[in-house]
């Protein structure tokens, strides 16, 4: 793939424990293509939640660097960074957190197209009814209370609230774990779609490979803060090279299906 | 199959007006079979496991029958059946240690005192596969990962030796890799003691692994129950194809196209 969207560069991080000091990710260096799907898979405790606080800048790194768009961007700060996030939005894995729980979806969406001035004031219910088309909801959805949605459709209320900014990098952590696996197939299809219409890069990053390796062209095995193997999805898959990248293959639930 | 243990006859659960969370269900339960209940969201499958254990709150309305032949009696919690749960981060007391909760149910249950029962539990942590079983029986929940609590809550619910182990979504909040090692403990324990087992899942595939029947729910209904092989290889309701389609394993094709490097 082309030009480097996002280049993380020996990015290090530790928490103290109980005066013991734990490092959380050790000299992690990634990169992401423009357009480009990559997915980090680990265990639980292997780093991957911290590495998406600091590429979302909840959370400050101890050492590294990350460039985003040509930028440096640990760092950006205040209004720079702030208009800036517009470039890179999130979908989490509990919308309702993430939500204001009495919120309309209308509001939830009318948000970001307000504070990042996307479009003109009198185009805004347009758009909104316009993203909500987009993943798959009617417009009438806009007056509901997000609270009266199923999981599905909230975290379909997330990915359009996380498209409306026209980012170019979707950073999504446990996105589909919490969801059916009727939803969560549809869900992953969506995603897929809209990163070939709008051309979005996405960081997917989950504990589950098969669900990974549905939706990324490139997989970083991360365990115990170090990314242990990084290679195109299916070598991955296939031939994996680490212990840790070994274990998540058997790991994959297998539909026994066969008659004795 | 074996004698019959649990018997449901029309069973039915109502919390409050509102819908059926459970609409006439009738299934029989094998002595020493491992049964799997798969469902989706609101399908009724923690109703059901929650209908069996009693645990169900005051004001859920139940009908129907529930027999248990081979008990001749209602089961005593603990004693008749143990219970896990998806989060042992809140079905374990925060304030006892490890060996405590594990040595309270053999001690009531099995008439051990407490020196005996300590003992059980210590080696009730080593059947668990939980490393250090010593260091571990002074241990408080808050000190142990998501993983090794679930061991912990296994160990409890076995402590009084009970025949059927009920185990709800225990295993949903745990990474794959874990999930794999909880799955392979539990199938191993529930063979070794011939207890029956009742596993509640969202997750079909993971249920097709080692149980020897399925369940399958949705919307309050059973929609159709047998054998594991013919209810994975020849379903009988088009819901139940949908589930097995919607399953992704590493054989799936991916849903993006080849990387376009």
């Amino acid at each position: 793939m082309s030009d480097v969207l996002l280049s993380i560069d020996n990015l290090s991080k530790g928490f103290s424990s109980s005066g013991r000091r734990v490092a959380a990710l050790e000299n992690v260096s990634l990169t992401i293509a423009a357009g480009e799907t990559l997915g980090i898979v680990g265990a639980s405790g292997s780093g991957k939640s911290t590495l998406s606080r600091i590429l979302l800048r909840l959370l400050a790194a101890d050492a590294g660097a990350i460039r985003f768009e040509g930028e440096d961007w640990l760092a950006l700060s205040g209004a720079a960074l702030r208009r800036k996030r517009a470039q890179m939005q999130m979908v989490f894995q509990d919308p309702l957190a993430a939500f204001n729980p009495l919120a309309t979806v209308g509001a939830v969406l009318d948000d970001p197209l307000r504070i990042h001035e996307v479009v003109p004031r009198h185009r805004r219910t347009g758009e909104i009814a316009m993203l909500l088309e987009r993943v798959g909801l009617s417009a009438d959805y806009a007056g509901r209370p997000v609270r009266s949605l199923s999981g599905g459709q909230r975290q379909r209320v997330a990915i359009a609230r996380a498209i409306a900014t026209r980012p170019s990098l979707l950073v999504l952590d446990e996105a589909v774990s919490a969801l059916d696996v009727t939803v969560r197939g549809r869900i992953l299809e969506l995603l897929v779609e809209l990163q070939r219409e709008q051309g979005i890069a996405c960081l997917f990053i989950s504990h589950d490979l098969a669900v990974v390796r549905a939706v990324s062209h490139r997989i970083a095995v991360i365990d115990n803060g170090r990314i242990v193997e990084t290679g195109p999805a299916t070598s991955v898959v296939v031939a994996p090279q680490s212990d840790a990248a070994r274990a998540l293959v058997a790991a994959v639930p297998r539909l026994v299906t066969d008659p004795f | 199959m074996s004698d019959i243990f649990c018997s449901l006859r029309q069973l039915s659960v109502t919390y409050g007006h509102g819908a059926a969370a459970l609409d006439r269900i009738d299934l029989d339960i094998a002595a020493g079979e491992r049964l799997a209940i798969v469902g989706e969201s609101g399908s009724g499958k923690s109703t059901f496991a929650r209908a069996l254990a009693d645990l169900l709150p005051e004001r859920a309305k139940v009908g129907g029958e529930m027999l248990w032949p081979a008990l001749g009696h209602p089961p005593r919690p603990g004693r008749d059946f143990g219970f896990i749960f998806q989060d042992p981060g809140s079905s374990l007391n925060p304030v006892l240690t490890i060996g405590e909760q594990i040595a309270e149910g053999a001690r009531r249950h099995l008439g051990l005192n407490w020196k005996q029962a300590y003992a059980r539990a210590e080696e009730l942590l080593g059947r668990v596969r939980m490393p250090q079983p010593d260091k571990v029986m002074r241990a408080f929940p808050h000190q142990l990962s998501g993983g090794q609590r679930q061991r912990v809550a296994i160990a409890a619910a076995i402590a009084a030796k009970p025949q059927l182990l009920i185990a709800d979504e225990a295993t949903s909040a745990l990474d794959v890799v874990v999930q794999a090692e909880i799955v392979r403990l539990l199938d191993g324990l529930v063979r070794e003691d011939g207890m029956t087992l009742l596993f509640i899942t969202h997750d079909i595939a993971l249920a097709s692994g080692f149980v020897d029947r399925i369940a399958v729910f949705r919307d309050a209904r059973l929609v159709e129950a047998g054998p594991v092989r013919s209810v994975l290889s020849a379903p009988q309701s088009d819901y139940t194809a949908e589930l097995i389609a919607s399953h992704r394993d590493l054989r799936t094709p991916p849903l993006i196209a080849k990387a376009a490097s």
